[in-house]
Protein backbone atom coordinates (compact mmCIF):
# COMPACT_ATOMS: atom_id res chain seq x y z
CA UNK A 1 0.00 0.00 0.00
CA UNK A 2 1.23 3.11 -1.08
CA UNK A 3 -0.36 5.40 1.53
CA UNK A 4 1.39 7.52 3.57
CA UNK A 5 1.60 7.24 7.19
CA UNK A 6 -0.47 8.96 9.81
CA UNK A 7 1.61 9.57 12.60
CA UNK A 8 -0.50 10.83 15.17
CA UNK A 9 2.36 12.53 17.24
CA UNK A 10 5.08 13.57 14.39
CA UNK A 11 5.79 17.09 15.81
CA UNK A 12 7.77 17.00 19.35
CA UNK A 13 8.32 13.67 21.53
CA UNK A 14 6.38 10.97 21.28
CA UNK A 15 4.30 9.37 24.04
CA UNK A 16 6.06 6.74 25.41
CA UNK A 17 4.66 3.28 25.90
CA UNK A 18 7.17 1.06 27.38
CA UNK A 19 10.33 2.32 28.88
CA UNK A 20 13.47 0.44 30.56
CA UNK A 21 15.31 2.41 33.31
CA UNK A 22 19.00 1.59 33.87
CA UNK A 23 18.41 -1.89 33.70
CA UNK A 24 21.32 -4.60 35.06
CA UNK A 25 21.26 -8.45 34.34
CA UNK A 26 23.62 -10.61 35.99
CA UNK A 27 24.31 -13.99 35.47
CA UNK A 28 26.46 -14.98 38.43
CA UNK A 29 29.58 -13.00 37.31
CA UNK A 30 28.91 -12.42 34.01
CA UNK A 31 26.67 -9.44 33.32
CA UNK A 32 24.58 -9.46 30.78
CA UNK A 33 23.54 -6.09 30.73
CA UNK A 34 24.65 -3.08 32.24
CA UNK A 35 22.76 -0.04 32.96
CA UNK A 36 20.80 0.11 29.81
CA UNK A 37 17.88 2.69 29.32
CA UNK A 38 15.75 2.84 26.37
CA UNK A 39 12.07 4.32 25.54
CA UNK A 40 9.58 2.61 23.27
CA UNK A 41 7.27 5.27 21.53
CA UNK A 42 4.13 4.16 21.46
CA UNK A 43 2.60 2.68 18.43
CA UNK A 44 6.02 2.46 16.88
CA UNK A 45 8.04 -0.27 16.06
CA UNK A 46 11.27 -0.87 17.62
CA UNK A 47 14.28 -3.14 17.00
CA UNK A 48 16.46 -4.45 19.56
CA UNK A 49 19.22 -5.37 17.21
CA UNK A 50 22.95 -6.29 17.78
CA UNK A 51 25.51 -9.48 17.01
CA UNK A 52 24.29 -12.40 19.11
CA UNK A 53 25.00 -12.74 22.99
CA UNK A 54 24.58 -8.85 23.18
CA UNK A 55 21.77 -9.50 25.71
CA UNK A 56 18.64 -8.16 23.55
CA UNK A 57 16.11 -11.45 23.85
CA UNK A 58 17.32 -11.18 27.76
CA UNK A 59 16.28 -7.53 27.41
CA UNK A 60 13.25 -8.27 25.70
CA UNK A 61 12.20 -11.11 28.32
CA UNK A 62 12.70 -8.40 31.16
CA UNK A 63 10.00 -6.29 29.39
CA UNK A 64 8.01 -9.17 29.27
CA UNK A 65 8.38 -10.12 33.27
CA UNK A 66 9.66 -13.61 32.51
CA UNK A 67 12.89 -12.08 33.80
CA UNK A 68 13.64 -10.07 36.65
CA UNK A 69 16.36 -7.63 36.28
CA UNK A 70 19.31 -7.64 39.08
CA UNK A 71 18.80 -3.67 39.16
CA UNK A 72 16.22 -1.18 37.12
CA UNK A 73 12.87 -0.70 36.53
CA UNK A 74 10.96 -1.17 33.54
CA UNK A 75 7.74 0.56 32.82
CA UNK A 76 4.75 0.16 31.11
CA UNK A 77 2.53 3.42 30.45
CA UNK A 78 3.69 4.20 33.47
CA UNK A 79 3.77 1.65 35.68
CA UNK A 80 6.47 -0.64 36.53
CA UNK A 81 6.41 -4.20 35.29
CA UNK A 82 6.79 -6.78 38.29
CA UNK A 83 5.84 -9.93 35.71
CA UNK A 84 4.07 -10.87 32.97
CA UNK A 85 0.78 -8.89 32.36
CA UNK A 86 -2.13 -7.87 29.77
CA UNK A 87 -0.61 -5.09 28.65
CA UNK A 88 2.12 -7.29 26.97
CA UNK A 89 1.97 -10.32 24.40
CA UNK A 90 4.55 -12.08 23.26
CA UNK A 91 5.83 -13.78 20.20
CA UNK A 92 8.12 -16.23 20.03
CA UNK A 93 10.75 -17.49 17.99
CA UNK A 94 10.60 -21.46 18.00
CA UNK A 95 6.45 -20.71 18.19
CA UNK A 96 5.85 -22.20 21.48
CA UNK A 97 2.01 -23.83 19.77
CA UNK A 98 1.19 -26.66 22.12
CA UNK A 99 1.62 -29.46 19.77
CA UNK A 100 -1.74 -31.22 21.56
CA UNK A 101 -3.98 -28.21 20.47
CA UNK A 102 -5.29 -27.49 17.34
CA UNK A 103 -4.46 -24.15 16.13
CA UNK A 104 -8.14 -22.97 17.19
CA UNK A 105 -7.33 -24.04 20.89
CA UNK A 106 -3.60 -22.42 20.57
CA UNK A 107 -4.46 -19.26 19.32
CA UNK A 108 -7.02 -18.89 21.93
CA UNK A 109 -4.94 -20.01 24.35
CA UNK A 110 -4.38 -16.94 25.61
CA UNK A 111 -8.17 -16.13 26.20
CA UNK A 112 -8.42 -19.16 28.33
CA UNK A 113 -5.82 -18.25 30.49
CA UNK A 114 -7.94 -15.27 30.89
CA UNK A 115 -11.16 -16.65 31.82
CA UNK A 116 -12.78 -15.95 28.28
CA UNK A 117 -15.57 -18.41 27.63
CA UNK A 118 -15.19 -21.06 25.31
CA UNK A 119 -17.30 -19.83 22.59
CA UNK A 120 -16.66 -16.09 23.54
CA UNK A 121 -12.63 -16.91 23.04
CA UNK A 122 -13.12 -19.00 19.68
CA UNK A 123 -15.45 -16.30 17.94
CA UNK A 124 -12.47 -14.07 18.85
CA UNK A 125 -9.53 -16.82 18.03
CA UNK A 126 -11.74 -17.23 14.38
CA UNK A 127 -11.17 -13.56 13.81
CA UNK A 128 -7.80 -13.68 14.35
CA UNK A 129 -7.09 -17.00 12.55
CA UNK A 130 -8.52 -15.65 8.98
CA UNK A 131 -6.82 -12.07 9.41
CA UNK A 132 -3.16 -13.68 9.41
CA UNK A 133 -4.10 -15.51 6.69
CA UNK A 134 -4.61 -19.52 7.92
CA UNK A 135 -8.66 -19.16 7.05
CA UNK A 136 -9.83 -23.31 6.83
CA UNK A 137 -6.86 -24.58 9.05
CA UNK A 138 -8.50 -23.73 12.34
CA UNK A 139 -9.02 -28.02 12.89
CA UNK A 140 -5.08 -28.40 11.57
CA UNK A 141 -2.61 -29.34 14.72
CA UNK A 142 0.67 -27.40 14.37
CA UNK A 143 2.78 -30.70 13.03
CA UNK A 144 0.30 -30.45 10.04
CA UNK A 145 1.71 -26.94 8.92
CA UNK A 146 4.33 -25.42 7.58
CA UNK A 147 7.23 -22.85 9.81
CA UNK A 148 5.46 -19.94 8.20
CA UNK A 149 2.05 -20.82 9.13
CA UNK A 150 3.02 -21.89 12.60
CA UNK A 151 4.09 -18.47 13.17
CA UNK A 152 1.36 -17.23 11.52
CA UNK A 153 -0.43 -19.25 14.54
CA UNK A 154 1.63 -17.40 16.94
CA UNK A 155 1.05 -14.19 15.80
CA UNK A 156 -2.59 -14.68 16.00
CA UNK A 157 -2.42 -15.68 19.15
CA UNK A 158 -0.62 -12.58 20.46
CA UNK A 159 -2.77 -10.44 18.64
CA UNK A 160 -6.32 -12.21 19.97
CA UNK A 161 -5.40 -10.59 23.87
CA UNK A 162 -5.28 -7.50 22.33
CA UNK A 163 -2.35 -6.33 24.02
CA UNK A 164 -1.03 -2.78 23.81
CA UNK A 165 2.81 -3.98 23.11
CA UNK A 166 3.75 -6.90 21.24
CA UNK A 167 7.07 -8.40 21.85
CA UNK A 168 8.87 -10.26 19.06
CA UNK A 169 11.93 -12.43 19.71
CA UNK A 170 13.35 -13.42 16.42
CA UNK A 171 9.98 -14.10 15.05
CA UNK A 172 11.02 -14.66 11.20
CA UNK A 173 14.35 -16.26 11.90
CA UNK A 174 12.60 -19.64 12.00
CA UNK A 175 11.38 -19.36 8.66
CA UNK A 176 12.28 -19.51 4.93
CA UNK A 177 13.24 -16.63 3.05
CA UNK A 178 10.42 -15.75 1.03
CA UNK A 179 7.88 -16.19 3.53
CA UNK A 180 10.09 -14.04 6.15
CA UNK A 181 9.88 -11.00 3.20
CA UNK A 182 6.15 -11.41 3.29
CA UNK A 183 5.88 -11.47 6.63
CA UNK A 184 8.27 -8.15 6.67
CA UNK A 185 5.43 -6.84 4.51
CA UNK A 186 2.57 -8.05 6.53
CA UNK A 187 4.20 -7.00 9.70
CA UNK A 188 4.83 -3.15 8.07
CA UNK A 189 0.86 -3.09 7.75
CA UNK A 190 0.29 -4.25 11.24
CA UNK A 191 1.76 -1.52 13.04
CA UNK A 192 0.14 1.13 10.52
CA UNK A 193 -3.56 -0.78 10.92
CA UNK A 194 -2.90 -1.75 14.95
CA UNK A 195 -2.36 1.46 17.23
CA UNK A 196 -0.04 -1.15 18.98
CA UNK A 197 4.04 -1.02 20.21
CA UNK A 198 6.37 -3.47 18.57
CA UNK A 199 9.00 -4.32 20.13
CA UNK A 200 11.21 -6.82 17.44
CA UNK A 201 14.33 -8.23 18.44
CA UNK A 202 16.14 -9.05 15.54
CA UNK A 203 19.80 -10.22 14.04
CA UNK A 204 19.49 -9.14 10.19
CA UNK A 205 20.14 -5.38 9.72
CA UNK A 206 18.28 -5.37 6.53
CA UNK A 207 15.06 -6.75 8.24
CA UNK A 208 15.55 -4.50 11.21
CA UNK A 209 15.92 -1.23 8.74
CA UNK A 210 12.97 -2.38 6.97
CA UNK A 211 10.74 -2.63 9.42
CA UNK A 212 11.41 -0.36 12.46
CA UNK A 213 10.81 3.52 13.00
CA UNK A 214 13.42 3.00 15.61
CA UNK A 215 16.30 0.55 15.51
CA UNK A 216 18.21 0.28 18.91
CA UNK A 217 22.02 -0.96 18.34
CA UNK A 218 23.20 -2.96 21.24
CA UNK A 219 26.88 -4.11 21.62
CA UNK A 220 27.56 -6.49 23.82
CA UNK A 221 30.26 -7.39 26.90
CA UNK A 222 28.18 -6.24 29.00
CA UNK A 223 25.47 -4.66 26.85
CA UNK A 224 24.57 -1.48 26.34
CA UNK A 225 22.60 0.63 24.02
CA UNK A 226 25.13 2.22 21.30
CA UNK A 227 23.09 4.19 18.75
CA UNK A 228 19.81 5.04 18.19
CA UNK A 229 18.88 4.84 14.56
CA UNK A 230 15.32 6.33 13.41
CA UNK A 231 14.80 5.52 9.39
CA UNK A 232 12.31 7.82 9.81
CA UNK A 233 11.84 8.88 6.11
CA UNK A 234 11.56 4.80 4.95
CA UNK A 235 8.42 4.72 7.01
CA UNK A 236 6.63 7.23 4.27
CA UNK A 237 7.43 5.20 1.11
CA UNK A 238 5.90 2.52 -0.81
CA UNK A 239 7.11 -0.92 0.48
CA UNK A 240 7.45 -1.74 -2.87
CA UNK A 241 10.59 0.25 -3.10
CA UNK A 242 12.92 0.43 0.14
CA UNK A 243 14.56 -2.07 -0.38
CA UNK A 244 15.72 -0.09 -3.54
CA UNK A 245 15.93 3.47 -1.60
CA UNK A 246 18.88 5.09 -1.13
CA UNK A 247 18.37 5.96 2.42
CA UNK A 248 17.79 1.87 2.90
CA UNK A 249 21.26 1.05 1.73
CA UNK A 250 22.66 4.18 3.57
CA UNK A 251 21.14 2.78 7.02
CA UNK A 252 22.27 -0.55 6.52
CA UNK A 253 25.26 0.22 5.51
CA UNK A 254 25.79 2.53 8.66
CA UNK A 255 24.49 -0.16 11.20
CA UNK A 256 27.04 -2.62 9.74
CA UNK A 257 30.38 0.03 9.38
CA UNK A 258 28.72 0.20 13.84
CA UNK A 259 28.81 -3.59 14.12
CA UNK A 260 31.41 -5.25 12.30
CA UNK A 261 34.16 -4.47 14.34
CA UNK A 262 32.07 -6.72 17.18
CA UNK A 263 32.18 -9.58 14.73
CA UNK A 264 34.71 -12.36 15.26
CA UNK B 1 -7.79 -41.01 -0.68
CA UNK B 2 -10.01 -43.63 1.48
CA UNK B 3 -8.56 -46.40 -0.24
CA UNK B 4 -4.85 -45.14 0.50
CA UNK B 5 -5.47 -44.21 3.64
CA UNK B 6 -6.88 -47.46 4.60
CA UNK B 7 -4.34 -49.95 2.67
CA UNK B 8 -1.68 -49.42 5.32
CA UNK B 9 -3.63 -49.96 8.25
CA UNK B 10 -4.62 -53.37 6.11
CA UNK B 11 -1.05 -54.26 5.50
CA UNK B 12 -0.27 -53.97 9.40
CA UNK B 13 -3.15 -56.19 10.71
CA UNK B 14 -2.22 -58.61 7.78
CA UNK B 15 1.40 -58.59 8.96
CA UNK B 16 0.33 -58.87 12.46
CA UNK B 17 -1.79 -61.93 11.87
CA UNK B 18 1.14 -62.94 9.94
CA UNK B 19 3.72 -62.83 13.18
CA UNK B 20 0.91 -64.27 15.48
CA UNK B 21 0.93 -67.43 12.89
CA UNK B 22 4.62 -67.85 13.27
CA UNK B 23 4.64 -67.68 16.90
CA UNK B 24 2.27 -70.57 17.08
CA UNK B 25 3.06 -72.49 13.96
CA UNK B 26 6.01 -72.58 15.45
CA UNK B 27 4.82 -73.42 18.64
CA UNK B 28 2.84 -76.17 17.09
CA UNK B 29 5.85 -77.96 15.81
CA UNK B 30 8.09 -77.42 18.92
CA UNK B 31 5.11 -79.51 20.59
CA UNK B 32 4.60 -82.09 18.04
CA UNK B 33 8.41 -82.67 17.88
CA UNK B 34 8.42 -82.71 20.61
CA UNK B 35 11.35 -80.18 22.30
CA UNK B 36 10.09 -81.76 25.82
CA UNK B 37 7.43 -84.36 27.30
CA UNK B 38 6.37 -81.26 29.21
CA UNK B 39 5.50 -79.14 26.15
CA UNK B 40 2.00 -79.57 24.24
CA UNK B 41 1.21 -78.25 20.84
CA UNK B 42 -0.46 -74.91 20.50
CA UNK B 43 -3.93 -76.68 19.30
CA UNK B 44 -3.54 -78.86 22.40
CA UNK B 45 -3.49 -75.41 24.85
CA UNK B 46 -5.68 -74.08 23.13
CA UNK B 47 -8.28 -76.39 23.70
CA UNK B 48 -7.19 -77.17 27.49
CA UNK B 49 -7.49 -73.06 26.91
CA UNK B 50 -11.35 -73.99 25.95
CA UNK B 51 -12.26 -76.40 29.15
CA UNK B 52 -10.98 -73.88 31.38
CA UNK B 53 -13.32 -71.34 29.88
CA UNK B 54 -16.43 -73.58 29.72
CA UNK B 55 -15.68 -74.89 33.41
CA UNK B 56 -15.71 -71.38 34.38
CA UNK B 57 -12.46 -72.43 36.15
CA UNK B 58 -10.95 -69.61 34.01
CA UNK B 59 -12.80 -66.89 35.23
CA UNK B 60 -13.17 -67.59 38.80
CA UNK B 61 -9.32 -67.74 38.68
CA UNK B 62 -9.67 -64.18 37.13
CA UNK B 63 -11.54 -62.73 39.60
CA UNK B 64 -9.06 -63.75 41.96
CA UNK B 65 -6.16 -62.41 39.92
CA UNK B 66 -7.35 -59.35 38.99
CA UNK B 67 -8.51 -58.45 42.49
CA UNK B 68 -4.75 -57.33 43.73
CA UNK B 69 -3.52 -56.76 39.86
CA UNK B 70 -6.44 -53.98 39.41
CA UNK B 71 -5.90 -52.51 42.74
CA UNK B 72 -2.16 -52.45 42.87
CA UNK B 73 -2.18 -50.62 39.51
CA UNK B 74 -4.95 -48.33 40.48
CA UNK B 75 -2.67 -47.13 43.52
CA UNK B 76 0.65 -47.50 41.36
CA UNK B 77 -0.75 -45.25 38.84
CA UNK B 78 -2.81 -42.52 41.56
CA UNK B 79 0.37 -42.65 43.74
CA UNK B 80 2.99 -43.43 41.17
CA UNK B 81 2.12 -40.09 39.10
CA UNK B 82 1.20 -37.72 41.56
CA UNK B 83 4.48 -38.69 43.22
CA UNK B 84 6.01 -37.98 39.87
CA UNK B 85 4.63 -34.88 39.58
CA UNK B 86 6.18 -33.54 42.48
CA UNK B 87 9.77 -34.89 42.00
CA UNK B 88 9.72 -33.46 38.68
CA UNK B 89 8.33 -30.28 39.75
CA UNK B 90 10.73 -29.61 42.83
CA UNK B 91 14.12 -30.43 43.40
CA UNK B 92 13.95 -30.88 46.94
CA UNK B 93 11.56 -33.56 46.37
CA UNK B 94 13.78 -35.03 43.59
CA UNK B 95 16.43 -35.39 46.20
CA UNK B 96 14.16 -36.65 48.56
CA UNK B 97 12.17 -38.87 47.06
CA UNK B 98 14.36 -40.39 43.86
CA UNK B 99 16.31 -42.84 45.31
CA UNK B 100 13.67 -44.46 47.26
CA UNK B 101 12.06 -45.68 43.62
CA UNK B 102 15.63 -46.37 42.20
CA UNK B 103 16.51 -48.72 44.44
CA UNK B 104 13.16 -49.86 44.58
CA UNK B 105 13.40 -50.54 40.75
CA UNK B 106 16.53 -52.04 41.32
CA UNK B 107 15.66 -54.33 44.08
CA UNK B 108 15.12 -58.44 43.35
CA UNK B 109 11.49 -58.51 44.49
CA UNK B 110 11.34 -62.12 45.40
CA UNK B 111 13.94 -61.73 47.66
CA UNK B 112 11.06 -59.14 49.43
CA UNK B 113 8.39 -61.26 49.61
CA UNK B 114 9.32 -63.26 52.33
CA UNK B 115 9.52 -60.11 54.34
CA UNK B 116 5.98 -58.83 53.28
CA UNK B 117 4.89 -61.79 53.89
CA UNK B 118 6.28 -61.59 57.55
CA UNK B 119 4.34 -58.33 57.98
CA UNK B 120 1.04 -58.46 55.95
CA UNK B 121 0.72 -61.72 55.87
CA UNK B 122 -0.77 -64.18 53.32
CA UNK B 123 -3.85 -62.02 51.85
CA UNK B 124 -4.61 -59.70 50.11
CA UNK B 125 -2.14 -56.69 50.85
CA UNK B 126 0.56 -58.81 50.46
CA UNK B 127 -0.37 -59.27 47.24
CA UNK B 128 -1.42 -55.66 45.84
CA UNK B 129 2.09 -54.53 47.88
CA UNK B 130 4.14 -56.87 45.51
CA UNK B 131 2.01 -55.32 42.21
CA UNK B 132 2.85 -51.98 43.59
CA UNK B 133 6.39 -52.41 44.36
CA UNK B 134 7.10 -53.93 40.35
CA UNK B 135 4.47 -51.04 39.07
CA UNK B 136 5.51 -48.06 41.06
CA UNK B 137 8.69 -47.55 40.15
CA UNK B 138 9.10 -46.86 36.76
CA UNK B 139 5.52 -45.04 37.06
CA UNK B 140 7.20 -42.19 39.47
CA UNK B 141 10.70 -41.95 36.91
CA UNK B 142 9.06 -41.65 34.17
CA UNK B 143 6.83 -38.86 35.05
CA UNK B 144 9.43 -37.10 36.96
CA UNK B 145 11.90 -37.53 34.08
CA UNK B 146 9.13 -36.40 31.62
CA UNK B 147 8.03 -33.03 33.89
CA UNK B 148 11.40 -31.91 34.80
CA UNK B 149 12.22 -32.25 30.69
CA UNK B 150 8.94 -29.89 29.50
CA UNK B 151 10.07 -27.57 26.75
CA UNK B 152 10.99 -24.36 28.54
CA UNK B 153 9.28 -22.12 25.90
CA UNK B 154 6.13 -24.00 26.23
CA UNK B 155 6.49 -22.91 30.16
CA UNK B 156 7.58 -19.62 29.21
CA UNK B 157 4.63 -18.94 26.53
CA UNK B 158 2.07 -19.93 29.02
CA UNK B 159 3.56 -17.62 32.14
CA UNK B 160 3.74 -14.74 29.51
CA UNK B 161 0.11 -15.39 28.99
CA UNK B 162 -0.63 -15.04 32.44
CA UNK B 163 -0.91 -18.69 33.40
CA UNK B 164 -0.89 -19.19 37.13
CA UNK B 165 1.39 -21.93 38.20
CA UNK B 166 -1.49 -24.26 38.59
CA UNK B 167 -2.33 -23.62 34.71
CA UNK B 168 0.75 -24.16 33.98
CA UNK B 169 0.93 -27.60 35.40
CA UNK B 170 -2.38 -28.78 34.54
CA UNK B 171 -2.46 -26.98 31.06
CA UNK B 172 1.14 -27.27 29.93
CA UNK B 173 3.58 -29.50 32.07
CA UNK B 174 0.67 -32.25 32.53
CA UNK B 175 -0.04 -32.69 28.34
CA UNK B 176 3.50 -32.25 27.62
CA UNK B 177 3.90 -34.92 29.36
CA UNK B 178 1.51 -37.08 29.05
CA UNK B 179 3.49 -39.29 26.04
CA UNK B 180 6.24 -40.37 28.69
CA UNK B 181 3.78 -40.72 31.35
CA UNK B 182 2.04 -42.96 29.49
CA UNK B 183 5.19 -44.68 28.12
CA UNK B 184 5.51 -45.40 31.97
CA UNK B 185 2.05 -46.23 32.82
CA UNK B 186 2.33 -49.01 29.92
CA UNK B 187 5.86 -50.47 31.54
CA UNK B 188 4.20 -50.47 34.83
CA UNK B 189 1.20 -52.08 34.05
CA UNK B 190 3.34 -54.97 32.59
CA UNK B 191 5.28 -54.85 35.82
CA UNK B 192 2.41 -55.30 37.54
CA UNK B 193 1.05 -58.44 36.12
CA UNK B 194 4.40 -60.02 36.13
CA UNK B 195 4.02 -58.88 40.24
CA UNK B 196 0.33 -60.50 40.64
CA UNK B 197 1.51 -63.78 39.28
CA UNK B 198 4.52 -63.98 41.08
CA UNK B 199 2.49 -62.83 44.10
CA UNK B 200 0.33 -65.74 43.36
CA UNK B 201 3.04 -68.43 42.94
CA UNK B 202 5.24 -67.35 45.79
CA UNK B 203 3.03 -66.03 48.63
CA UNK B 204 -0.17 -68.41 48.41
CA UNK B 205 -1.68 -69.93 45.09
CA UNK B 206 -4.96 -68.40 43.76
CA UNK B 207 -6.23 -67.56 40.41
CA UNK B 208 -4.10 -68.24 37.66
CA UNK B 209 -1.18 -68.61 39.23
CA UNK B 210 -3.19 -71.29 41.26
CA UNK B 211 -4.15 -72.87 37.97
CA UNK B 212 -0.46 -72.74 36.77
CA UNK B 213 1.06 -74.31 39.84
CA UNK B 214 -1.63 -76.99 40.14
CA UNK B 215 -1.66 -78.22 36.48
CA UNK B 216 1.93 -78.24 37.03
CA UNK B 217 2.02 -80.50 39.70
CA UNK B 218 -0.45 -83.13 38.05
CA UNK B 219 1.53 -83.13 34.81
CA UNK B 220 -1.45 -81.16 32.86
CA UNK B 221 0.66 -79.28 30.58
CA UNK B 222 -1.85 -77.86 28.36
CA UNK B 223 -4.08 -76.53 30.97
CA UNK B 224 -0.52 -74.39 32.39
CA UNK B 225 0.76 -72.88 29.19
CA UNK B 226 -3.10 -72.00 28.27
CA UNK B 227 -2.85 -70.27 31.67
CA UNK B 228 0.28 -68.57 30.88
CA UNK B 229 -0.74 -67.59 27.72
CA UNK B 230 -4.10 -66.35 28.73
CA UNK B 231 -2.61 -64.01 31.34
CA UNK B 232 0.05 -62.91 28.52
CA UNK B 233 -2.70 -62.29 25.86
CA UNK B 234 -4.79 -60.13 28.43
CA UNK B 235 -1.84 -58.05 29.23
CA UNK B 236 -1.31 -57.19 25.69
CA UNK B 237 -4.99 -56.39 25.46
CA UNK B 238 -4.77 -54.15 28.16
CA UNK B 239 -1.79 -52.40 26.83
CA UNK B 240 -3.26 -51.86 23.49
CA UNK B 241 -6.08 -50.14 25.58
CA UNK B 242 -4.01 -47.92 26.81
CA UNK B 243 -2.35 -47.18 24.20
CA UNK B 244 -5.60 -46.33 22.31
CA UNK B 245 -6.87 -44.10 25.50
CA UNK B 246 -4.12 -42.12 25.23
CA UNK B 247 -4.07 -41.28 21.42
CA UNK B 248 -8.11 -40.44 22.09
CA UNK B 249 -6.66 -37.83 24.74
CA UNK B 250 -3.71 -36.06 23.24
CA UNK B 251 -4.42 -36.26 19.87
CA UNK B 252 -0.91 -34.25 18.28
CA UNK B 253 1.11 -35.58 20.85
CA UNK B 254 2.19 -38.39 19.33
CA UNK B 255 3.09 -36.41 15.97
CA UNK B 256 6.12 -35.07 17.81
CA UNK B 257 6.73 -31.20 18.80
CA UNK B 258 5.78 -28.18 16.71
CA UNK B 259 9.21 -26.92 16.88
CA UNK B 260 10.98 -29.99 15.72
Amino acid sequence: MAMPQIKPVESGAPEIAVSAKNISKNYGDVEALKDLTLEFPKGQLTSLLGPSGCGKTTLLKIIAGLLEPTSGIVEVNGKAVTGPGPDRAFVFQDFALLPWASVLRNVAFGLELRGVGKSEREDIAAKYIKDVGLGGFEGSFPHELSGGMRQRVGLARALSVDAEVLLMDEPFSAVDEQTRRKFQEDLLSLVQNENKTFIFVTHSIEEAVYVSDQIAILLPRPSRVSDIIRPSDLRTKDVDNIRRDPEYLDTVDRIWALLRTYVE
Amino acid sequence: MPLLQRLPIRRSLLLKLLSALLVFGAWEIAGRVPVSYAFPTFFESMSALWTLAIEGTLFSAYYDTLKPLVIGIAISAFIGIAVGLWIGLSSWFDWLFSPIFIVMQAAPLAALIPLLVMIYGIGLTSKVFVVCIMAMPVIVLNTAGAVRNTPTNLVEMGQSFLANRVEVITKIIIPAASPVIFSGLRLGVSAGFIGAILAELKITPTGVGDIISYSRSVADYPSMYAAIFSIILLAVLFLNLLERIEVTLFEGNDRGYASD
